[in-house]
């Protein structure tokens, strides 16, 4: 196993990935937001703030649960991190408080987001309503259409939802469309990243309030196991789920596996595997792996999951991939929906389609983990409600043979 | 001549003139790459010192709606890297020309090969605005040992530090005259004077303003304080209005601008 050196380094490089490929107009403001993360991490008053927020309001910590059922069935332990349990239904709001708490902290009223499939979206407008600041939040209209319940969600909470018209209509061009305001009004906006994604110190501090989730997950298997994990495993879009559980055991003698999605195939060029079949680029202010055509035009991502539908990924996971510290696999969409319903029936919880594909790994490969004796961590990224009507429309395509 | 004085003397020129340097933006691809050596010529024929030449991208973060829709314009066409440089390969004459790129169009390249066939393509500089002084220095490089000038950018929120690193800059620094993405827009904003003025104390390049210069009047309010004056968005705009005549629309405004500059 290869030791993990500390990064980012000071400007924000994962190895060769990262850094902060932003126009000047935002330079001043990455910097501005990285002396003030820094100062807040270290100050007792803000971690105890974020603490009691994670404590009483998302109602943390999650529970470990001991999947018996399902272990039953592959013969070796399976232990899900349930994230699906917290406040909004999955782990994105463990990033957003944290980022709101900082912005309220350096003044800036105005808060901006990008969304997909709209977790992100509904995670920052709550931190933003509980904070009494006002949320815009930037999603494309392919997504407004597939995903009505979050934009009315993000209204309730009296956000503002502005549709992206350009482009290709989701999370990439939403994303596009939050840097430029940004950039507009960067003197008292706030943007709140969702993903281990982004310019320095973005992907750092994203990560940083993530990794809530692995530091519990270590704790609760060394208490209910009395050993460490074999493997654990999550999902990777961007990668903020992956990211949050992976770090706190990268100086373990775990295998971490980060799930991408296939779409229909990663031979079908209908897919979101930036790692597995993307070639390294810059987007979004970071160099990392990327999917992208032979001049460089960024290349559409496919999943039957929004929340992985994005041609790009955490520079942190590029790293890891390249030093060999993470293994990267990827499952198809029939994979995971396939997951999706072996999950509910037998341990009664609906996952997230997102968080079904690392289910889909395990379920995949488990000859070969049983061979091994594993025990294996899946993170449970988020709860599936939100999925039932795609799970739905995917049935009646299969019905009707498509 | 490198890139670097071909910039340099086209500066040198208009100020010769007692006028700002003329710098219009044009997408390549928009209407469609055909077009593109005939848009050119007029620029030239207007009156244009330099022009620049936007590689179309497919997610042009600095650009505001006029400039991403004349992108995917272009590229829905399927426009090309290698067909921009062929085409432009084939035009010798007129003003100098510097590429508007995004940073992953360069990388994508390589940077060596793409500042090799930018020279070969008669382009003497490129601006790259997602590319940051501080990350630049590989492509800088490359640049230099194909001739080409890699322009550096400030805004209103730059720093003295940013201003005192890029005096060992090339070609002209392009002044983004607001904070926000490039497009038209009613009043020249307050701090460009502000802003040229911390340029030039530390800086011995010409300064050009552009993002958000739409009318003669304008260009000719932001000619007095700075050495050129960049007008991308409102061109554009005429030329997908009325794309079976983008070469006269070309011709008409630049046309306009320039006399505003001589006024």
């Amino acid at each position: 196993m290869n030791a993990v050196h500390s990064v980012p380094d000071h400007q924000g490089r994962f190895g060769r990935f990262g850094g902060r490929y932003v126009p000047e107009t935002l330079v001043a403001a990455v910097r501005e937001l990285e002396t003030a993360y820094e100062a807040a991490r270290r100050d007792p008053s803000f971690r105890r703030q974020l603490a009691r927020l994670l404590r009483e309001y998302v109602g943390r910590p999650t529970p470990l649960w001991e999947a018996s059922r399902l272990s039953q069935e592959v013969g070796f332990r399976v232990f899900l991190k349930r994230e699906d349990l917290n406040h909004t239904g999955a782990h994105k709001i463990n990033n957003t408080i944290g980022q709101v708490l900082l912005a309220q902290r350096m003044g800036k009223r105005r808060i901006i987001a990008e969304t997909g499939a709209g977790q992100h979206g509904v995670a920052t407008a709550t931190a933003a309503a509980l904070f009494g600041l006002k949320a815009e939040v930037y999603m494309g209209a392919e997504d407004v259409r597939r995903q009505a319940l979050n934009v009315y969600r993000m209204r309730l909470l009296g956000a503002t939802v502005h549709t992206v018209d350009s482009g290709t209509r989701t999370l990439k061009d939403a994303t596009n469309e939050a840097i430029r305001d940004w950039v507009a009004n960067v003197r008292d906006t706030f943007y709140v990243i969702g993903s281990v994604v982004g310019p320095h110190p973005y992907p750092m501090m994203v990560r940083d309030f993530q990794s809530v989730i692995g530091r519990e997950a270590r704790a609760q298997v060394l208490r209910q196991a009395g050993r460490l994990p074999s493997h654990v495993v999550a999902a990777i879009g961007g990668g903020s789920n992956g990211m949050g559980i992976f770090y706190p055991f990268r100086n373990d003698p775990v295998a971490l596996i980060g799930v991408e999605a296939a779409g229909e195939g990663l031979d079908s060029g209908r897919h979101a595997a930036s790692i597995n079949r993307g070639s390294i680029g810059v987007l979004h202010g970071a160099m990392s792996y990327l999917l992208q055509d032979e001049d460089g035009q960024i290349t559409p991502a496919h999943s039957i999951s929004a929340g992985l539908d994005y041609p790009g990924v955490g520079p942190e996971h590029a790293y890891y991939h390249e030093i060999g510290r993470a293994r990267y696999e990827a499952v198809t969409d029939q994979e995971a929906l396939e997951a999706f319903y072996r999950l509910t029936q037998l341990e009664g919880i609906l996952p997230a389609l997102e968080s079904a594909h690392a289910v889909a790994w395990v379920l995949r490969e488990q000859e070969q983990l049983r061979r091994e004796e594993a025990l294996v961590v899946v993170n449970l990224s988020g709860r599936g409600d939100k999925d039932v009507d795609a799970v739905l429309a995917q049935e009646g395509k299969e019905a009707t043979g498509r | 001549m490198t890139g670097r004085e071909q910039i340099a003397e086209a500066f040198r020129k208009a100020r010769q003139q007692g006028r700002a340097a003329l710098i219009p933006y044009v997408t390549a691809g928009v209407p469609d790459l055909r077009a593109l050596p005939e848009i050119l010529r007029a620029l030239g024929e207007a009156g244009a010192d330099l022009v620049e030449v936007g590689i179309p991208f497919s997610d042009p973060l600095a650009d505001g709606p006029v400039l991403q829709r004349a992108a995917t314009w272009a590229l829905a066409q399927g426009v090309r890297l290698a067909d921009i440089w062929q085409t432009l390969n084939g035009v010798v004459d007129g003003p100098v020309r510097v590429a508007l790129t995004y940073v992953n169009t360069v990388l994508r390249r390589g940077p060596e090969t793409f500042m090799g066939e930018a020279a070969r393509a008669h382009l003497a500089g490129a601006i790259i605005p997602d590319l940051p002084w501080i990350e630049g220095l590989e492509v800088r490089r490359a640049a230099q040992a194909a001739g080409l000038a890699v322009i550096p950018l400030v805004a209103p929120t730059s720093t003295d530090q940013h201003l005192e690193a890029i005096a060992q800059g090339e070609g002209f620094v392009y002044a983004v005259s607001v904070t926000g993405v490039t497009g038209m827009r009613e009043e020249v904003a307050a701090g460009v004077e502000e802003l040229v003025r911390r340029v030039r104390e530390r800086v011995d390049l010409p300064v050009a303003i552009g993002f958000g210069i739409s009318t003669p009047e304008q260009a000719r309010q932001v000619g007095k304080v700075a050495d050129g004056v960049i007008v991308g968005s409102a061109l554009m705009a005429r030329i997908m209005e009325a794309p079976a005549e983008a070469a006269e629309q070309a011709f008409r405004f630049t046309r306009s601008l320039r006399q505003a500059l001589e006024a």
